[in-house]
This record gives C-alpha cells, sequence and structure tokens, in this order.
C-alpha cells in the first residue's frame, strides 16, 4: 500500500434514491508509475469508479487513497496530486487556450510564472501555439481534446485520470496524444485510462483490471492476463469475461 | 488573490465576447428608457408646462361675460380660442378637434342678465336681513341657462375636476364683483371705488405652498427624474439574462466538472461572477445616467439631474448591483437549462418590476398589493433612488431602502448556498 497511487479497499457505492448498492466491496490498488487500464461495458460502473477516486462523488463506505492521502467530502487538499480529464469537453469554449490554461493554472494553485512557463511547453507539446489565441470554439475536435489535456497536466500531477480521451479524435490526433501520455508516465506520471478503444488500450496500458456490475473481475499486468485466457488481444479478453450480450 | 483576480477575467472575458447578451444588457433598458420617457414626458408637460387649449364660444354681448372670460384668461392653466356666433353642439365639437382643444365653454348669451339678477337678489336678502331694506326683496331668476363645459374623455377624473374648480372661481369672482357693487351702492348711493372692490373680492388671506422634498428644491418631477432611475434599475436585474445562463452553462458544458476537481473552493467562482456583474451594472447606470444628461436634452426631453449626494447614489447603485447580481446567480443555480434560466429570469423580473412600482406607481396598487411590493427588492431600490433623485435627500434619509436591499441580498446568497449543497455542487 506504501508505494500505491491509488488504493481503494472494501468500497461501497450508490446513486442517491437507489437502495441498491452500484459498487460494492471493491479493492482496487494501482502502483505509483503504472499505466492503468480500466474497462468495463456500459454501466458497468467505470465512470462512477474515476469519479470517486477524483472526488466527484462521495462514496458511502470503504477508503479510497491517493499516494497516501485518503479523499473526503469537500477536502480540497488532495486536489494538487491528481490531473483529470473528462470525457466532456471540460473548459470555456469562448476562451483561448493560453486564456483557459490561465485560469484553470491559477485554479491549480500555479504562480504566475509558472503557468506562463507551463502554457508554453504545453502548448508547443500538443501543436497548439499557432492557434493559443484564438477562441476554442473554432477549434476542431482533435485540438479541442488536446486542449482538454493540457489543462489537466498543467501543473505536472501525480497522478492523471483519464475518461476516454480520445474519443472522436483522428488517427494523427490519437497517436500525438498517446505519445504524450508515454511521455508524461516515462516523467513519473501514474496513468489511470478508461475508453472503449481497446487496440489504443493495448498499446499504451501495462496493467488492466475489468470492471463488470460494480466489481472488479480481474486484475493484473496486461501481458499476463492475455496468456492466462489465452486470448490474443484486450477485444478478446474483454468479450470472453463479460460476455456477449448488450448492456445498455 | 491571484485565484480571485484570474477568475475575474476569464468571467470578465467570457461576458464582453457574448456579444447577443451584451446588446440585450445595454440596448433593451436604454430603448426603454428613451421610449418610456417619450411618452410619459408628453403627460408630464401636459399638467405642468403645457396650458390646456380651451375654445369659448361667448354669445352674452354684456360685461358679466367679458369679465368671466378676463377671469378664465387670468387663471393661466389655459390657451384660450374663441368663436363666436350662434354654433350648434356639433359644430362646436369640431372646432374642438379643429384646435385640439381638451375644453369647451359656451356663455349663453344672457349671462350677464343672470348675474345681474342673481347679484341683485342677493343683494336684496342681505339687506332685508340687516334690515337696511324693507320690502323689497327680488325674486329669484327664474330659471338660470348657466355655463356649459364640454371635455374630451382623455381628460381624467381629477384633472377634469380642477379645471371645473378653476372655472367656478372665475365665474364666483365675476359674480361677487356685482354683489359687492350692488351693496355698496345701496348702502353708500355711489358707486364704488376699483380700488376698494380689488381689495373686497380679490385680497384673499394667501396660500403659501411649501415643497415637501427633502433638500427643500421646489424641482418639478418630470417624466427623466421618474424614469431614468426606475429603468436604470430595471437594466441591472436584466443581467439575469446573461448572468444566469452563464452560471448553467459552466454547469453543464463540462468545465463545472474540472473546477470540482481544483484545489479552489467553487464559491470563489461565484464572488467572481458577483464582482464582474456589480461593474457591469455600474457601467450600465452611468450609460443611462449620460444618455439622461447629454442625449436627452438633443431630443427634446428634461435633462436628468444628478442628486446633491453622489456617495448616496455610488452607494445605492452598489447595493442594487450586488442585488441584482445575487438574484441572477441564485436564477442559475436551480435553474437546469439555458431556457429556464432566461425565460424565467426575464419574465420574473419583469413581475417583480411591475411590484415593485416601476411599471405603475406603488401608492396607485390596489391594497392587496402594498404588502406584497415589499417582497420585491426592486421596489426598495426604486424607492432608494426616488428619495435621491425626486426628494434630494441624502444617505441618511434612505438608509431603510439600502438596509433592505441587504436582507434581501442576504437572503438569496443563503438560497443559492442552500440550492449548491442540495444539488452537490459543492
Amino acid at each position: 500500500m506504501s508505494d500505491a497511487a491509488v488504493y481503494i479497499d472494501d468500497l461501497d457505492f450508490s446513486y442517491p434514491g437507489q437502495s441498491q448498492l452500484f459498487i460494492s466491496h471493491l479493492h482496487l490498488e494501482v502502483k505509483a508509475g503504472e499505466r492503468f487500464g480500466l474497462f468495463g461495458p456500459n454501466g458497468a460502473g467505470k465512470t462512477t469508479l474515476m469519479s470517486l477516486m477524483t472526488g466527484l462523488r462521495p462514496y458511502h463506505a470503504g477508503i479510497i487513497r491517493l499516494l497516501g492521502k485518503e479523499i473526503r467530502p469537500h477536502d480540497k487538499s488532495i486536489s494538487p496530486l491528481f490531473g483529470f480529464v473528462p470525457q466532456d469537453l471540460s473548459f470555456y469554449h469562448e476562451l483561448s487556450p493560453v486564456e483557459n490554461l490561465e485560469f484553470f493554472g491559477a485554479w491549480s494553485g500555479l504562480k504566475r510564472e509558472t503557468i506562463r512557463r507551463r502554457t508554453k511547453e504545453l502548448l508547443e507539446m500538443l501543436g497548439l501555439m499557432d492557434v493559443r489565441n484564438k477562441p476554442i470554439r473554432q477549434f476542431s475536435g482533435g485540438m479541442k481534446r488536446r486542449v482538454n489535456l493540457a489543462i489537466a497536466v498543467i501543473h505536472q500531477p501525480r497522478i492523471l485520470f483519464l475518461d476516454e480521451p480520445t474519443v472522436g479524435v483522428d488517427i494523427q490526433t490519437r497517436h500525438a496524444i498517446i505519445e504524450y501520455l508515454k511521455k508524461l508516465n516515462a516523467q513519473g506520471t501514474t496513468l489511470i485510462y478508461t475508453s472503449h478503444q481497446l487496440a489504443e488500450a493495448e498499446e499504451l496500458c501495462d496493467s488492466v483490471a475489468l470492471i463488470d456490475e460494480g466489481r472488479i473481475i480481474v486484475r493484473d499486468g496486461l501481458d499476463q492476463l492475455l496468456a492466462a485466457h489465452q486470448q490474443d488481444g484486450l477485444e478478446g479478453l474483454f468479450l470472453k469475461l463479460t460476455g456477449k450480450a448488450y448492456r445498455d | 488573490m491571484f485565484k480571485l483576480w484570474a477568475s475575474i477575467k476569464k468571467d470578465f472575458r467570457i461576458m464582453t465576447r457574448d456579444r447577443v447578451g451584451l446588446i440585450l444588457i445595454f440596448a433593451m433598458p436604454i430603448l426603454l428608457v428613451i421610449v418610456i420617457t417619450s411618452v410619459q414626458n408628453s403627460t408630464f408637460e401636459l399638467v405642468n408646462a403645457n396650458k390646456i387649449k380651451m375654445v369659448i364660444d361667448n354669445r352674452d354681448t354684456g360685461v358679466a361675460g367679458r369679465q368671466f372670460v378676463e377671469a378664465i384668461e387670468k387663471v393661466g392653466m389655459f390657451q384660450v380660442y374663441f368663436i363666436s356666433g350662434q354654433r350648434s353642439d356639433t359644430a362646436l365639437k369640431q372646432s374642438m378637434h379643429a384646435r385640439n382643444a381638451l375644453l369647451a365653454i359656451v356663455i349663453p348669451a344672457n349671462f350677464t342678465a343672470q348675474v345681474f339678477a342673481k347679484a341683485k337678489n342677493i343683494t336684496s336678502r342681505s339687506l332685508k336681513d340687516i334690515a337696511v331694506q324693507e320690502d323689497s326683496v327680488q325674486a329669484p331668476p327664474e330659471k338660470m341657462e348657466g355655463i356649459r363645459l364640454y371635455y374630451h374623455p382623455v381628460l381624467q377624473e381629477s384633472f377634469r375636476r380642477s379645471i371645473e374648480g378653476a372655472l367656478f372661481s372665475s365665474l364666483q369672482l365675476v359674480q361677487s364683483k356685482q354683489i359687492v357693487r350692488n351693496l355698496y351702492f345701496a348702502l353708500h348711493e355711489q358707486t364704488i371705488a376699483d380700488t376698494l372692490e380689488d381689495e373686497i373680492v380679490n385680497n384673499q388671506i394667501p396660500v403659501t405652498a411649501v415643497p415637501v422634498s427633502r433638500d427643500g428644491s421646489r424641482n418639478i418631477p418630470n417624466a427623466t427624474q421618474h424614469n431614468v432611475p426606475a429603468w436604470t434599475i430595471f437594466a441591472m436585474f436584466f443581467i439575469v439574462i446573461s448572468l444566469a445562463s452563464g452560471v448553467v452553462r459552466e454547469k453543464r458544458n463540462g468545465s463545472f466538472i474540472r473546477l470540482k476537481t481544483l484545489p479552489t473552493n467553487y464559491y470563489l467562482a461565484l464572488l467572481s461572477k458577483q464582482i464582474t456583474y456589480v461593474g457591469l451594472t455600474f457601467v450600465q447606470a452611468a450609460v443611462i445616467f449620460m444618455i439622461g444628461i447629454w442625449l436627452f436634452p438633443h431630443v427634446g426631453l428634461p435633462k436628468l439631474d444628478l442628486p446633491g449626494d453622489i456617495v448616496g447614489l455610488f452607494l445605492v447603485t452598489l447595493v442594487c448591483g450586488c442585488c441584482a447580481a445575487s438574484y441572477a446567480i441564485c436564477i442559475g443555480v436551480f435553474a437546469e437549462t439555458q431556457e429556464q434560466a432566461n425565460g424565467f429570469g426575464a419574465v420574473s423580473v419583469v413581475i417583480l418590476a411591475a411590484l415593485g412600482g416601476l411599471l405603475v406607481p406603488s401608492f396607485a396598487m390596489p391594497a392587496a398589493f402594498q404588502g406584497i411590493m415589499k417582497i420585491s427588492p426592486l421596489h426598495w431600490c426604486l424607492e432608494a433612488y426616488y428619495g435621491l433623485f425626486l426628494e434630494g435627500g441624502k444617505l441618511k434619509d434612505i438608509w431603510l431602502n439600502i438596509l433592505s436591499l441587504l436582507v434581501i441580498t442576504g437572503l438569496l446568497q443563503l438560497l443559492t448556498l442552500w440550492g449548491l449543497k442540495r444539488k452537490n455542487l459543492i
């Protein structure tokens, strides 16, 4: 537990007004520096678990710790430890990338000089320098996804949660984002990733877990899991463990 | 502090890039203030400045008819047009329409004879009472034709009564003169001197009119002094269109999810919006006041006179702006969609404006509404502004209005806080 980036034990959660637990007695541990993928069918609990890990929803029982610090309701002291790339584009479309990074950088607790330096670095790294002062509403889907990512990492978090970070983007943008995420991981950032893009997940993740009906079905290194279940890829493993029936 | 500054900059940028919102916030109230002031100005001028056009058909050739016309002219309320000849009712009405006259009077041909007969009768009865004359009482005139007054139905009841009062005074003057002459002649057997007659008839106990404005000024209220403060308040509360939908947009477009994961409290975002939009309300007030001062005189409207207590004006504007921003944020927190925020926001501001006395003066409202209007923040804003603009008051005269506004603002912020917690937004 001491070197865990994420430690979850005996976690219970139910949505308001529902008596049945949506997540029940869940246990999960992600080591620092891992590129961890969380997969499951629609409604399995991926996004809910991501919300619980980022403190967006309060949980009822159990414990969630990020780098040893427990997540408590309304406790913002843990926020600087992680960054979050939500599936929805989470920024102000009326503003430019520079203006968005300036605002979210300040709200992340950075100083003016640091924001300026990090903004320049990120815009260059993610290929947004030429459009840095244009309103984001004029951008393509791929450019918007890169801005979404840049905002999440401006404060150089030690853990980065990514919920479908490449949905709706072209091959080039997907490739650029995956390469950037690998680079971040090489610098020590733990990645907690969820997506339906299983080929992309195979490229990025070194360990995975499958969640279904609010429970972790399997959790191991990607290669070990594929070997244990005699599968060539994640898609086969996914279908073998969760079945082929519709879930929504 | 840096976080707050960054947030204010963000809100300012978003606000200024919402051009449609800005047009609504500025153009609509400016149009309203110009149009409604222009419309009301003609009514104010009718009462305060303009003379009422009156057609007089004097069919009497005697002295009393002439004196009556002179007395009417001396009243100073009327712009008199004379027509002559025995005209029918229809012709008289046509003459009124042709001259845009609201009034017409017909003095009958035997008016002088009637006045003389009545005066003689009253004189005889008076002299009999004091036993100067005996058996000389004249029989009263059998049937008096009287003056006929025609009026346009547009004249309000109270205004028509004041006109009738002025006419009766003029008539009374003519009759009194004749009675005094008769009495004097009966007692002294000579004609009364003009100076003495004037002393008796015209020298009344004076009535001194004292204005009750707080600063003792005699400024006549005009459409500008009424409408500019009223529609400035309306403009301030109309920021609900931009601010409430901005809060909803932030909640729904995903940026709010990210804000919740950052090490900063969302209250700071609300404080930033409060500051940014209070700044906007100041700009609105300044623009509308400047229009009243600089533009209105060029379009034939009375110039806006700013109150003497500028500190009071600043404070009232600040508190009104705070209340307006709090109201808009509260609506934004509870609304689920931008359509809800815009629809409810705009309609509720119009209703609160009506309740608050912006559309109809509060004193003219039914008794049931006299209590309800106190829940409208616009009522307290208007009372505070009127205290400064119309009554020449100072801060000490309007502190109760400011206190009421602060209480409403506090309640709105508590409601917002409750809404944020209930919706798990903080």
